[in-house]
C-alpha cells in the first residue's frame, strides 16, 4: 500500500511542481527583466545587458536608501535586543504569572494592519507633548512594535529550552546574584537563538513599506521607498532592485535555516 | 529571596515604556480620535454615521471585505490540498518545498506588485504573448481591477495557508487510515468522517489569519493601484497621509472599523487554536522535532503582509 512508501506518486509531483512554477514565476519575471535589454512578445528577451545593475549602483539614492535601511534596521533591532532581553528573562523567570498578559500584547502588532497602527501613530505624535511624527524616532518606534513578537517568540523559546530557571537558580545557590547569573550563565547559552529571531526581525524591517510610508515616506528614504518611486520610472531598473533586495532576503533566510538545524540538532544530540 | 531584590524589577522599566508610548498610546489616540469632534474636545459619533451613510466609504468596506474572503477561501482550498500533497514527500524534499513556500512568502507588497506589472501590466509579458497567439480569452484580464487584485492576493496567501496548515495533517496518523479501510471505509469516507472534521478547527483557525492579512493588506493594492481602486485600507491611508490630508478624523474612525475586523479574525484564529490543541493533546509527540522548526517558518510567514 502506498501508505507505507515514503517516494510521492506522480500526482503530487506534479501538484507541487505546479504549485512551485506558480510561486516561483513573479520571482523569475523580475529575475530576468533586471538582465533583459529587451522583452517584447517572445518568451525569452531578445538581448540581455547588465546595464541596469551598473545604473542602480551608480545610483547616489540607491546607494543612500541602503545605507537608511541598515542603520534604521540595525538601531531598531539593537534596541529591542537591549529592551527585551532583560524584559523577557525576569518575565520567565521571576514572573511567569505575567506571561498570558504578555502574550496579548505580543498577539496585538498582529491583529493591528500596519494602516491602523499608523493612523494611530500619526494622530498621537503630530501634536501634543512629543511631537516626532516624520522623524526617524517615530519610525524606530513603529518597528520596535513590528518585531515584538517574532523577538518575544524567540527569547523566550531559547529561554525554555535551555531550561533558563534551574540555570538561574543553580547559579544563585552557588552565589551568583541575578544579573551576574543573566549576564554569565543566560546569554551565552541563548546566544543561538537569539541570532535567528535577531536576523528574522532584520529580515522583516528590511522588507517594511506601510508604516515607513504612511509615517515618514517623504521625509526618509528606505529602499523599500526607493524601490516603490523607481517602479513609476523605469521597470528595468526597478527589477535590478527587487531582484538585489530579495538576493539580500534570500542569503538571510538561508542563514536562519542553517541556524535554525543547527539549534535544534544541539538540542537534540 | 524575592523580596530583597526588587530593584531587578527596573529592567521591566524600558519595556513598558515603549509597550506604552507605541502600542497603546497610538490606539488610545485612534479610539478618541474618531469620536471626538475636530477641534477635539467634545464627543461625536458624527464620522461613524458618516461612514454608514456614505455609498462611498460603504463600498470601500465591502470591496475590502470582499477580496479578503475571496482569497483567503482559494489560499485554504488551494493551501489544503498543497499542504497534504507536501506530507507525501520524504522529509528532506518537504523541507526544501517549504523553505521555498516560507521564502516567497516573503516576496510581497511592492515588489510582488511590480513582478504581476510585469507578467501581466498592460504590456506585460504575457499579455503580448497571449495577444500575438491570439488568446482572446484572455483579452479581457486587467490587471489593475478586482480580477487582478484577487490574483495577486491569492499569491501570497497560498504559501502563508500552506505554513500554516501543513502541521495539522501530521495530527491525522497512518494508523487510523489502516483502521478505517480495514473497517471498509472508502478514501472518501475516511476524509469525510474523520480527517477533515480534525482539521475543521485548523482550518477555521488559518482562515481567520488570512482574512485579517487580507483587509491590513496595503503595500500590494497601493503599488498595483494606487488609489484608484475602492480599498478600505487604501481610504485610510489617503485620508491620514495622503498628498491632500483632509480628514484624518475619517480616517480614524475608518481605522478603528479595520482593527475590529482584523481583531475578530485573530480572535477566532486563537479561539481554534486552543480547541485544534485540545484535540492533539492525545498524540504522540513523535513530530516535535518538525514542529520545532516550524514555529520559526511560521512567525516569519504569519507577518502582515508589507
Amino acid at each position: 500500500m502506498e501508505n507505507h512508501r515514503k517516494k510521492a506518486g506522480w500526482g503530487h509531483r506534479s501538484l507541487m511542481l505546479l504549485l512551485m512554477v506558480y510561486l516561483l514565476l513573479p520571482l523569475l519575471a523580475t529575475f530576468i527583466y533586471a538582465f533583459a535589454k529587451e522583452w517584447q512578445a517572445t518568451i525569452l528577451p531578445q538581448s540581455w545587458t547588465l546595464a541596469w545593475f551598473k545604473e542602480m549602483l551608480q545610483d547616489v539614492r540607491y546607494t543612500e536608501a541602503l545605507w537608511t535601511s541598515l542603520y534604521l534596521c540595525i538601531i531598531s533591532v539593537a534596541l529591542s535586543l537591549a529592551v527585551m532581553l532583560p524584559a523577557v528573562f525576569i518575565i520567565t523567570v521571576y514572573l511567569p504569572r505575567l506571561e498570558r498578559f504578555m502574550k496579548g500584547i505580543v498577539v496585538l502588532p498582529y491583529a493591528v494592519p500596519g494602516v491602523v497602527a499608523a493612523v494611530g501613530l500619526i494622530r498621537a505624535y503630530s501634536s501634543g507633548p512629543i511631537p516626532i511624527a516624520g522623524t526617524a524616532y517615530i519610525l524606530i518606534g513603529a518597528y520596535f512594535i513590528i518585531i515584538l513578537p517574532y523577538m518575544y517568540q524567540g527569547i523566550r523559546n531559547s529561554l525554555l529550552t535551555v531550561s533558563a530557571v534551574e540555570l538561574v537558580h543553580s547559579a544563585e545557590m552557588l552565589g551568583a546574584g541575578r544579573w551576574q547569573a543573566f549576564v554569565t550563565v543566560i546569554v551565552p547559552n541563548i546566544w543561538p537563538g537569539i541570532i535567528t529571531s535577531t536576523l528574522l526581525s532584520f529580515s522583516v524591517l528590511f522588507g517594511e513599506f506601510v508604516l515607513t510610508n504612511m509615517l515618514v515616506g517623504g521625509h526618509i528614504q528606505t529602499i523599500q521607498i526607493y524601490l516603490y518611486q523607481r517602479v513609476n520610472e523605469s521597470g528595468h531598473l526597478a527589477s535590478a532592485i527587487a531582484i538585489s533586495y530579495f538576493l539580500f532576503i534570500l542569503v538571510l533566510s538561508m542563514i536562519l535555516m542553517k541556524l535554525g538545524k543547527k539549534v535544534n540538532k544541539g538540542i537534540s544530540g | 529571596m524575592k523580596h530583597s531584590h526588587r530593584w531587578f524589577l527596573l529592567g521591566l522599566v524600558p519595556f513598558v515604556v515603549m509597550i506604552v508610548l507605541f502600542q497603546l498610546a497610538p490606539i488610545l489616540s485612534m479610539l478618541t480620535g474618531s469620536i471626538s469632534q475636530g477641534n477635539g474636545s467634545g464627543f461625536t459619533l458624527d464620522y461613524y454615521s458618516r461612514i454608514i451613510h456614505s455609498e462611498f466609504y460603504l463600498k470601500a468596506i465591502k470591496n475590502s471585505l470582499l477580496i479578503s474572503i475571496f482569497s483567503s477561501v482559494i489560499g485554504i482550498v488551494a493551501g489544503l490540498i498543497c499542504a497534504y500533497s507536501i506530507t507525501r514527500f520524504s522529509p528532506k524534499m518537504r523541507d526544501r518545498l517549504l523553505m521555498l513556500s516560507n521564502m516567497t512568502s516573503n516576496f510581497a507588497g511592492v515588489p510582488l506588485a511590480f513582478a504581476y506589472i510585469i507578467l501581466l501590466g498592460s504590456n506585460g509579458v504575457f499579455t503580448l504573448l497571449f495577444k500575438q497567439w491570439g488568446w482572446s480569452v484572455f483579452a479581457d484580464f486587467n490587471l489593475y481591477s478586482w480580477a487582478g487584485l484577487v490574483l495577486v492576493y491569492v499569491y501570497f496567501q497560498v504559501p502563508l495557508a500552506l505554513l500554516l496548515l501543513y502541521p495539522s495533517f501530521y495530527g491525522i496518523r497512518e494508523q487510523w487510515k489502516e483502521a478505517a479501510s480495514l473497517l471498509g471505509a472508502s478514501k472518501w469516507q475516511f476524509w469525510r468522517t474523520i480527517g477533515l472534521p480534525i482539521l475543521t478547527p485548523a482550518v477555521f483557525g488559518t482562515l481567520g489569519i488570512l482574512f485579517a492579512n487580507g483587509m491590513g493588506a496595503y503595500a500590494t493594492a497601493y503599488a498595483l493601484v494606487g488609489g484608484n481602486y475602492n480599498l478600505l485600507a487604501v481610504r485610510i491611508g489617503s485620508l491620514v497621509a495622503g498628498d491632500v490630508v483632509n480628514e484624518p478624523q475619517l480616517g480614524n474612525a475608518l481605522a478603528v472599523i479595520l482593527a475590529l475586523s482584523t481583531l475578530l479574525a485573530v480572535y477566532l484564529n486563537h479561539k481554534m487554536t486552543q480547541r485544534s490543541k485540545m484535540l492533539q493533546s492525545g498524540f504522540t509527540s513523535k513530530n516535535t522535532r518538525s514542529l520545532r522548526i516550524f514555529p520559526k517558518l511560521k512567525s516569519s510567514a504569519v507577518k502582515e503582509e508589507l
